[in-house]
């Protein structure tokens, strides 16, 4: 009792030739079926190849056509021509000329003879199928199809798209339970004859003639007819990528093929030498008897689909370039943009790093240069501070910033005195944390020793700037986590929001906030904010602080000192 | 552009012509060069290596023996024009009419002597692995962002040798300073940045060289490059990036300009008045080279291990390749 192959091939016959000799060698009947596309004169050549032996034969050869019966027909007469001429084969393995046995013969022989009655071979019901590509699942039962998907897609289409609207349905006979999976499988005599030699397999073969890609379904609903052991699973290991379209193994996953355990992988690349010459040689090392175990196989190209269909969030390169909204994430990582508190506060960068651990920048968007933290002239990923560049594309500018720092959090300040072109980026941005201390701009024009015109007049630049910015951040397409306090209102309890902040950031380690940045003074901060307003100034934005006398009582001393909080 | 490399056929004399041995499927590579003896050996040896079948190449009055050198290579097909590099917009012309006539059905990749193609696996599979699956696939063509590479230290104080590996020099790069934006009209992608943006052309950076390439094209008598190798038509074939968030499979050209051959090259370009715009670049680095020999190396510059690194910073992509 033994395994034959029937074998199905289109190309690479020379790769074709060297499996299958492999498996005659082994003593295993190989029937081949040849493409009917593939030429004279190389058919000829295989079957030179193969004349020396006895238990390799080619059976009638269909011209095959993707998705469409002539694989099933070709695979039925290599079937039939496997159960009449080798009637000591016990189990039937169809496998294709790209296919490679990963364990030696013997092995898979083992197993099977282990298991003489089962099926193999992956048989779902068309509701559970998550994998047809597109969308075609049940309709592959019930449309008819007689346009071909490779050479006319768009009457295929069109006609899939007519019979949908005018309701045409096909009747599926009534012992038939749908049902698909990989056209790879392993069946035992029993069942496969009795699928072959039915007295209703005309009826059957009329039907599934016109099913879509019915060499995934042929076999796969019929066996459930006969046999009453399935395994629903392929012995043959075989990925598909998110077109269906096969994954092909090169060399370089040779060790990964021999740690699957699995006996058959598909499909390889002809000149994958490497792997030819190992798995195909004679002292292959039969070093397990374990179940075949593709995990780590599976793993690397799910990854591979999920890399070709949604990429890496936030990095922008040759071979993505994201429309307006299809990011996945406009930028890689969470970071913090901090507007008013550089005016507030003296030192805030160093102290927000010291709370934090993350990195700290100055005004990034200053109109002179990026003001990386530390005075850096040029910063993580060769990112110069150049004005000139950095306004040339100020989002790729922070894209770049965000995704070279991969794993570290960035903060930088920001305000109205900065360029603006990039306020919308931000707003739109779900990675941005925007924290504004609204008219905290009036405190470095306060502290300056300037004439008082000059002084009015940025005021009122400044403003108008900051409420722009404001109306953006406001909108309802905003993504960004925005957060405002007028500057009245934090000065009164600046410890609320910091802390709210350094938990956001999530410090290294947790812990209540016990020191405070240190404020500028600002003992005749509503005088100033008066005298504006005596100049026929608005200023608005900071909130009420209450002119003259009041405002000097409250910024006592206090406000000086750093905060200490229990 | 077709008729253009029509028109300049004539300014293309054949020295060597071993075009009957390229084979059907066999990778070609095309070039145009001028006084590149010394670079030679280590690029022919380069794509060699990767399994590039034949090389079709055009020197434009070479007279340090590069010409002499390849007429003998038994792999090399090889033409000869005096004729204005400008005039034939940068050699695109005769590229073009050398893939027109010899480029038809292959997989062609067009490459200068300074650029080192990188694509995903590289070091374990030959570019016929990749050109396959392309073509299972149904893509035609296939995108490498040009990597401007450098020594550390001023570009003088390595002294490039013949055979040598170039990329042992200059094996430095920026890894984070691109910009793109998308070309409306023909639909690829602009990428600048890089040491030249940052070193160079900081005032000026609308200026600053474009790095967006498409250096292998399954050829079709129809298409026909632009501008250099930045731009291909039909408009289709520009189109090696994707919209909706995922990564195409990408690679990486190696730019290996920054030796200390440069010196003596960018004095010969701008006496020529060759190169782009009047050689604004090159007029840039002329006179950065001659005042100070830059050092282009910087702190954050990243040092060239393998494509894997290339991946992992985001310069080029597996995408649905594993």
């Amino acid at each position: 009792m033994t395994v034959g192959f029937v074998m199905m091939c289109h190309d690479a016959l020379d790769r074709a030739a060297q499996v299958a000799a492999h498996w005659a060698r082994a003593g295993c009947p190989v029937v081949v079926h040849v493409d009917r596309r593939v030429s004279r004169d190389l058919f000829d050549g295989l079957r030179n190849d193969l004349a020396a032996f006895d238990n390799i034969r080619f059976c009638e050869r269909h011209a095959c056509e993707w998705g469409t019966w002539s694989l099933v027909a070709a695979a039925q007469s290599g079937a039939e021509m496997m159960l009449a001429e080798f009637p000591k084969v016990r189990h039937v393995y169809l496998a294709s000329g790209s296919c490679l046995p990963l364990r030696p013969i013997a092995e898979l022989r083992a197993y099977l003879a282990a298991r003489p009655d089962t099926d193999f071979i992956e048989s779902v019901t068309t509701q559970d199928v998550p994998w047809t590509v597109g969308g075609l699942d049940r309709e592959r039962f019930t449309l008819r199809f007689p346009f071909s998907w490779k050479r006319h897609r768009r009457l295929f289409d069109a006609y899939v798209r007519l019979q949908r609207r005018l309701g045409l349905r096909r009747r599926i006979p009534d012992e038939i339970e749908p049902h698909m999976g990989s056209q790879w499988w392993c069946l035992t005599r029993q069942t496969l004859s009795a699928i072959l030699n039915d007295p209703r397999r005309a009826l059957h073969d009329r039907y599934f003639r016109r099913v879509w890609i019915p060499d995934e379904s042929y076999f796969q609903t019929l066996a459930r007819l006969y046999s009453d052991r399935i395994e629903s699973r392929s012995l043959t290991l075989s990925k598909f990528d998110y077109q269906g379209k096969p994954h092909i193994f090169y060399d370089d996953h040779l060790q990964l093929l021999r740690r699957s355990d699995c006996f058959m992988a598909r499909k390889i690349w002809p000149r994958a030498e490497r792997l030819y010459s190992n798995f195909l040689s004679d002292n292959l090392a039969s070093e397990s008897r374990a179940e075949p175990n593709p995990g780590k196989i599976d793993r690397i190209f799910a990854k591979a689909i999920e890399r070709r269909t949604r990429g890496r969030a936030g990095l922008y390169m040759a071979s993505r370039f994201p429309k307006d909204g299809w990011e996945n994430g406009k930028t890689c990582a969470p970071y913090s943009v901090f507007q008013g508190f550089g005016d507030l506060f003296q030192g805030f960068e160093p102290w927000l790093h010291k709370a934090t651990g993350a990195r700290v920048h100055g005004h990034l968007y200053a109109p002179d240069r990026a003001e990386f933290t530390d005075g850096h002239k040029i910063y993580a990923g060769a990112l110069p501070d150049t004005a000139a560049l950095r306004d040339y594309n100020p989002r790729a500018f922070l894209s770049n910033l965000v995704w070279n720092t991969r794993g570290e959090r960035q903060c930088f300040l920001f305000g109205p005195r900065d360029q603006q072109k990039i306020v919308e980026f931000l707003a739109e941005d779900p990675n941005a944390s925007i924290s504004i201390i609204t008219g905290a701009w009036a405190v470095p024009l306060f502290r300056a020793n300037r004439d008082f015109a000059d002084v009015r007049r940025a005021a009122a630049r400044l403003q108008q700037v900051e409420s722009r910015q404001l109306a953006h951040l406001r909108r309802i397409t905003t993504k960004a986590r925005v957060r405002i306090w007028p500057m009245a209102d934090f000065v009164d309890a600046p410890m609320e929001p910091l802390q709210s902040i350094i938990d956001e950031i999530g410090p290294r380690a947790p812990r209540r906030l016990t020191e405070a940045p240190q404020m500028h003074d600002l003992t005749g901060f509503g005088q100033f904010l008066q005298n504006l307003k005596n100049q026929g100034m608005q200023p608005y934005l900071m909130g009420d602080f209450p002119s003259g006398d009041e405002t000097d009582a409250a910024t006592t001393p206090e406000w000086r000192k750093p905060y200490l909080v229990g | 552009m077709l008729w253009r490399a029509f028109r300049k056929r004539r300014e293309l004399t054949p020295v060597q012509d071993r075009t009957a041995a390229i084979g059907s499927r066999d990778i070609l590579l095309f070039s145009t060069l001028r006084n590149e003896r010394v670079r030679l050996p280590y690029f022919l040896r380069y794509y060699r290596e990767m399994g590039v079948g034949h090389f079709l190449l055009v020197d434009n009055g070479s007279d340090d023996g590069s010409r002499e050198y390849l007429a003998e290579q038994g792999d090399v097909s090889l033409w000869h024009t005096t004729r204005s590099y400008r005039k034939a917009r940068y050699g695109v012309d005769w590229m073009n009419r050398l893939l027109r006539v010899h480029g038809q059905g292959h997989w062609t990749l067009s490459v200068d002597v300074d650029e080192f193609f990188i694509y995903p696996f590289c070091d374990t599979r030959p570019i016929g692995a990749l050109t396959d699956w392309l073509d299972a696939s149904g893509v035609k063509s296939f995108g490498a962002m040009m990597l401007d590479m450098y020594p550390k230290g001023p570009l003088s104080a390595h002294r490039y040798h013949e055979g040598q590996n170039p990329i042992e020099i200059a094996n430095w790069f920026d890894s984070g300073n691109y910009t793109i934006t998308k070309n409306q009209t023909h639909g690829n992608l602009w990428i600048q940045g890089g040491p030249r943006a940052r070193a160079f052309l900081a005032g000026k950076p609308a200026k600053a060289p474009a790095l967006n390439k498409l250096p292998l094209v399954k050829w079709d008598r129809r298409y026909a490059y632009t501008s250099s190798t930045h731009m291909i038509l039909p408009r289709g074939l520009n189109k090696v990036y994707d919209e909706d968030g995922g990564e195409k499979t990408s690679g990486i050209l190696l730019h290996a300009k920054f030796l200390d051959t440069m010196g003596q090259k960018a004095e010969e370009e701008i006496l020529r008045r060759e190169h782009f715009a009047n050689g604004a670049e090159y007029k840039a680095y002329h006179a950065r080279l001659k005042a100070e020999d830059p050092d282009l190396w910087c702190k954050w510059s990243e040092k060239y291990i393998n494509w894997r690194q290339l991946e992992i910073l985001g310069l080029m992509s597996k995408g649905n390749w594993a």
